[in-house]
């Protein structure tokens, strides 16, 4: 069986920039993968390429079968696209909206009211009446646009940080929807700026960093790359930091210390052995802490060490 | 899949329709605007610069033209707003007929400069304006008038486009002005200087008030202008039309 989703060698540049630099990637059918980066790294021409709605300069682009290029209309008769902005009539209402876009997939008049109607339960929209999008709530918006994505089954479905300006209560909305989606066939490609994100929804994560990709795997791969989990000290008097890097039962190192905020962090692949380590020894010598933490790396983290030296090429790391 | 043009086309200028349904009010100021340009020219600023005969025969064709050539700010205001909008994202992501968009966009816009016309003839008609000519060569002329309508429709088309955000048609707006008024509409080009009557003179909206003063009978019109009134639309369609039709699909790109 085909990927559902295949990139080779991908480039697109807007003047001097190249927004994608030779970019690879392929996801599996019935899987979600997430494309992790910072702003401009390139995750949004990708997902307009793949939707037909951006031609790459260069590369193989196929989503579902199809040539993203050659054969743009089958492309777009089998993916759903939640973009980074809410892709709806703001005037009209939503049932409005999803008969309209259930027309234009040529559904049928009939067929695509019935389905609006379905979409609308689902998504808890079906009170919303007459009501004008523009008046909806950011939770409420994005949960219509994903019922527009979703009017065809479609076997591929882009989201494009899907979850960007919503509050805790609309991104957990968002992130149910997604969730009931899986195990449904559909394939979904996420991007995101959020390691959370990726780390809830997705089987596999790409990061991506100034147009290529940098590391695919799953988020414990991941974050085995950027050394696991992490503790973090935090010390009453900053003068005592010095002391603490050398008694505390950790590789000096790899200890990094940031005397603005008294902190020391360093990596904890034995989590709670360390932290029991770390405690004892802070109270042998009479050095007080005022917190310590045990977490997972930051996507800034993950991201720093994938990027190394950016002054290379960064260098494809498969796990 | 050509078969669904028709189909997507008339889902598209449902879609304009139902914008009306929404906002009533906003149908209505389109409406009631030209009839406000009728009166202030025919009553409070009464021109009528170099006319002979009777002002509203001269004024109100050249209203008709100036309303057609004006409906270019709508058009551009309603595309620009569109783009603006995640919603042309949704519609270039689907497998709907290419320029279903546009053709909802320019039904929609010919809909609104029909009934347009028709309010202000009615207005007209209360004010004491007849048309002297046949009831065809009436027709004739609305038809030329709405034929100036569809070429300025491809050209507001295009602009937004090329602008690509609302804010742009007020730059717009300072050239649509201009190009209205520096015509025929309000005042005999015989009244001007020499070189600014030329440029009226070659003015589309100065061939189509001509034809349409001719076609409606009025006394003391210029004959022989309604091929002008014809070729200059088309000529101009013939330009715009395939420019905003590739504009738009290479959208992006």
């Amino acid at each position: 069986m085909t990927d559902a989703i295949v990139v080779e060698g991908v480039r697109k540049r807007y003047g001097d920039t190249h927004a994608l630099d030779g970019l690879d990637l392929r996801v599996g059918r019935g899987t979600v993968h997430a494309l992790l980066g910072p702003n401009g790294a390139g995750k949004t021409t990708l997902v307009r390429i793949l939707s037909t709605l951006l031609r790459p300069d260069g590369g193989l682009v196929e989503v579902a079968g199809h040539d993203a290029v050659t054969r743009a209309r089958e492309v777009r008769r089998r993916i759903g696209l939640l973009g980074q902005h809410a892709a709806l009539d703001e005037e009209l209402g939503g049932r409005q909206n999803l008969e309209m876009f259930g027309r234009l997939y040529h559904l049928g008049a009939r067929h695509a009211r019935v389905r609006a109607g379905e979409l609308l339960e689902r998504f808890g929209l079906a009170d919303t009446g007459r009501k004008a999008v523009k008046r909806y709530s950011g939770g409420m918006r994005r949960r219509l646009d994903l019922a527009a994505s979703l009017l065809t089954d479609p076997e591929v479905l882009f989201l494009d940080e899907p979850t960007t300006g919503l509050d805790p209560r609309g991104r957990a909305e968002v992130w149910a929807a997604v969730r009931s989606l899986v195990g449904g066939g559909t394939t979904v490609l996420l991007t995101t700026q959020y390691l959370e994100e990726a780390d809830q929804l997705a089987d596999r994560i790409a990061v991506l960093d100034r147009g290529r990709l940098v590391a695919d795997g799953t988020a414990d791969e991941l974050k085995a790359l950027a050394g696991g989990d992490r503790i973090d000290v935090v010390l009453r008097d900053g003068g005592q930091l010095g002391a603490a890097v050398a008694l505390l039962p950790l590789a000096p190192a790899e200890v990094s210390v940031d005397v603005d905020r008294r902190l020391l962090s360093a990596p904890a692949a034995g989590r709670m052995k360390v932290l029991t380590g770390v405690l004892r020894a802070l109270e042998d010598a009479g050095v007080e802490a005022e917190d310590v933490a045990l977490r997972r790396p930051t996507l800034d983290e993950v991201f720093l060490h994938l990027t190394d030296d950016p002054a290379a090429t960064p260098a494809k790391e498969t796990v | 899949m050509t078969s669904y043009a028709l189909n997507d086309s008339w889902t598209m200028t449902r879609r304009e329709l139902a914008h009306w349904a929404r906002q009533p009010a906003q149908v209505l100021v389109a409406l009631v605007f030209p009839v406000m340009l009728l009166l202030m020219f025919g009553y409070l600023i009464g021109g009528g610069r170099g006319v002979d005969g009777e002002y509203l025969d001269f004024l109100v064709p050249g209203m008709f033209a100036l309303t057609m050539v004006f409906g270019l700010e709508g058009t551009m205001l309603a595309v620009t707003q569109d783009l603006d909008k995640g919603v042309i994202d949704r519609f270039r992501s689907m497998p709907m007929a290419d320029g279903a968009v546009l053709v909802g966009r320019s039904a929609a816009d010919m809909l609104q400069s029909a009934l347009g016309l028709a309010v202000l003839t009615a207005v007209a008609y209360v004010l004491g304006w007849r048309a002297h000519g046949t009831f065809g060569a009436f027709l004739g002329a609305l038809g030329l008038l709405l034929l100036l309508r569809f070429a300025m429709l491809w050209i507001g088309i295009l602009l937004a486009l090329v602008a690509g955000k609302p804010e742009m048609v007020q730059a717009v707006q300072i050239l649509v002005w201009p190009v209205g008024f520096l015509s025929n509409a309000l005042a005999a080009p015989q009244s001007m200087p020499d070189w600014l009557g030329t440029v009226v003179e070659w003015n589309p909206l100065s061939q189509t008030a001509t034809a349409v003063r001719d076609l409606f009978g009025a006394p003391g019109a210029e004959t022989g202008h309604v091929w002008a009134a014809v070729a200059w639309p088309l000529a101009l369609l013939a330009v715009f039309f395939p420019l905003a039709v590739r504009k738009f699909g290479a959208l992006d790109e």
